[in-house]
């Protein structure tokens, strides 16, 4: 929903604390989930996400979220989905080129990631989408990814 | 100027040392020349005597000739295929390449295309939406953004590999441009962005028109004070402007077409003057003046959609060029340009 998600980018910080705390839980509970398995885990884990992520950001479940580093502000939500930035056709009230109902989602990005700890991961230059990770779990690949990096303890990942 | 080893219409200019392209384009700015762009407007034809029709136009005045893909989200004559058709004859071209209508599997081809036609630069663009457009119907595709799109470019270029990984043979040798808009909000942003494209690949900017020199003075300051002026590795940057015909195409361009802003004071200086177009011109000609003296700036990109013949004028005007005539085909040796022929 537009107004709550814009909501939640005037409260990017608070967010960007809740999102850490998610993280490191999710990481640290990796043993269960190996446990259980991911394969099995994955429509539960969608669900939850397509719910939560859907309501609190109109995420569209391209299953590599990036909130973290764009003021946690979607960038699926752009009508380009731009990943990198605004485009050039923001009109001068900051408004959206193709959809003048609403305000450019990099905007929004911009304000909320200034009020973010992580406010230059803004800068860090975005992988082009994988198509084939759409409607998939975003934190269960974050958790698999931090325990290859990291062998499991998943200290210094940025949060997704 | 003459460089050395002109070429033969249609052949690259060896590489030099420093250089990624066989361009003219990159061997003016490096050399530190004020460079002069401008853009063809693309026909709705099959017919390659009208691209060199349109192309003759700007004969001595310009260094290349931007290509547009699809710009407005209008249907014309591919950007492949004008670059194609130009760089046989010996032209400098800059190849624009939207992300609106291809996807990565099509654009990467396109590169490869358009590179063995001998084009040598190539200007990555996300493009207008659909809806600013002749095809409002159309799928918008999207698969890239203008900075993946760059950083497959340069994968491509430098290490000879596709997004997959699979090896080229030969790879492109392209001067890699992309754009900015240092005048549409968010506006602290817009220096990081420029910034974040440089470090996808982004070697040469045009901007959008300049309408507010402030702006764009402030705009340069920022993107000096990231170091991205100097150096090997420094950025060529071109600022967009062009003629306006008339206050009331003025503030058409200003309601319709994304990312123009046009100041108010700019209008109501078009309306008060008795012959609009000359007064949009002589405008036009006080932007060039002042950006050719702002520091940082190495050239200027003039779009004159529809009113191309003015950019000559524009030109021997303001003496920008300080005598010198860029490449054209039939520079040195006068010759009939017969497209039958081609």
């Amino acid at each position: 929903m537009y107004r709550v998600r814009r909501w939640v980018v005037r409260h990017s910080r608070a967010f960007e604390i809740l999102y850490r705390g998610l993280e490191s839980i999710l990481i640290r509970l990796d043993p269960v989930w190996n446990r259980l398995g991911h394969a099995r885990l994955e429509a539960p884990f969608s669900w939850v996400e397509r719910v939560v992520k859907g309501l609190l950001f109109d995420c569209r479940m391209c299953g590599q979220c990036t909130l973290g580093a764009t003021g946690m502000s979607c960038p699926m939500n752009c009508p380009k989905q731009l990943r990198n930035g605004p485009c050039g056709g923001v009109r001068g009230d900051g408004r959206c080129e193709v959809k003048p109902e609403m305000v450019c989602v990099w905007v929004d990005a911009w304000t909320g990631s200034q009020a973010m700890k992580g406010e230059s991961d803004i800068q860090v230059l975005q992988e082009p989408v994988d198509f084939r990770l759409a409607g998939s779990s975003s934190w269960l690949r974050v958790v698999r990814e931090a325990s290859r990096v990291t062998g499991g303890d998943g200290r210094g990942q940025r949060p997704r | 100027m003459i460089l050395e080893n002109e070429p033969v219409p249609g052949y690259s200019l060896p590489l030099l040392p420093g250089h990624v392209s066989p361009g003219r384009l990159e061997r003016l700015l490096r050399a530190g020349t004020f460079a002069i762009t401008s853009e063809i407007d693309p026909p709705d034809s099959a017919d390659p005597g009208e691209v060199l029709k349109r192309a003759a136009i700007f004969d001595g005045h310009v260094d290349a000739l931007n290509a547009t893909d699809g710009s407005g989200a209008n249907c014309h004559m591919s950007s492949v295929g004008v670059c194609s058709l130009l760089t046989r004859v010996g032209y400098a071209t800059i190849l624009q390449m939207s992300c609106r209508d291809r996807n990565r599997i099509a654009m990467q081809g396109e590169i490869l295309g358009a590179a063995a036609m001998g084009a040598c630069n190539l200007l990555c663009l996300t493009g207008d939406g659909v809806q600013a457009g002749d095809h409002p119907q159309a799928k918008p595709v999207f698969d890239l953004d203008s900075m993946s799109l760059l950083t497959i470019a340069r994968g491509m270029r430098d290490e000879c590999r596709f997004q997959s990984g699979r090896r080229l043979d030969t790879p492109p040798r392209i001067f890699l441009g992309a754009v900015e808009n240092p005048f549409a909000p968010p506006h602290d942003l817009r220096p990081h962005r420029l910034a974040k494209k440089v470090a996808a690949g982004a070697q040469f900017f045009q901007t959008q028109y300049c309408f507010d020199i402030e702006q764009l003075r402030d705009f340069m300051l920022k993107v000096n004070d990231l170091g991205l002026l100097e150096g090997p590795g420094r950025v060529f940057i071109l600022p967009g402007i062009g003629p306006l015909a008339t206050a009331r195409s003025a503030r058409w361009i200003r309601d319709k077409v994304p990312g123009v802003h046009i100041p108010e004071s700019v209008i109501r200086r078009l309306e008060g003057a008795l012959d609009q177009k000359e007064e949009g011109k002589r405008l036009c000609m006080e932007l060039l003046n002042q950006i050719r003296e702002m520091p940082g700036v190495s050239g200027a990109h003039i779009m004159a959609y529809r009113q191309e013949h003015s950019v000559a004028e524009i030109i021997e005007t303001t003496g920008v060029l300080e005598g010198r005539v860029p490449w054209y085909p039939g520079r040195n040796e006068p010759r009939d340009l017969d497209p039958e022929s081609l």
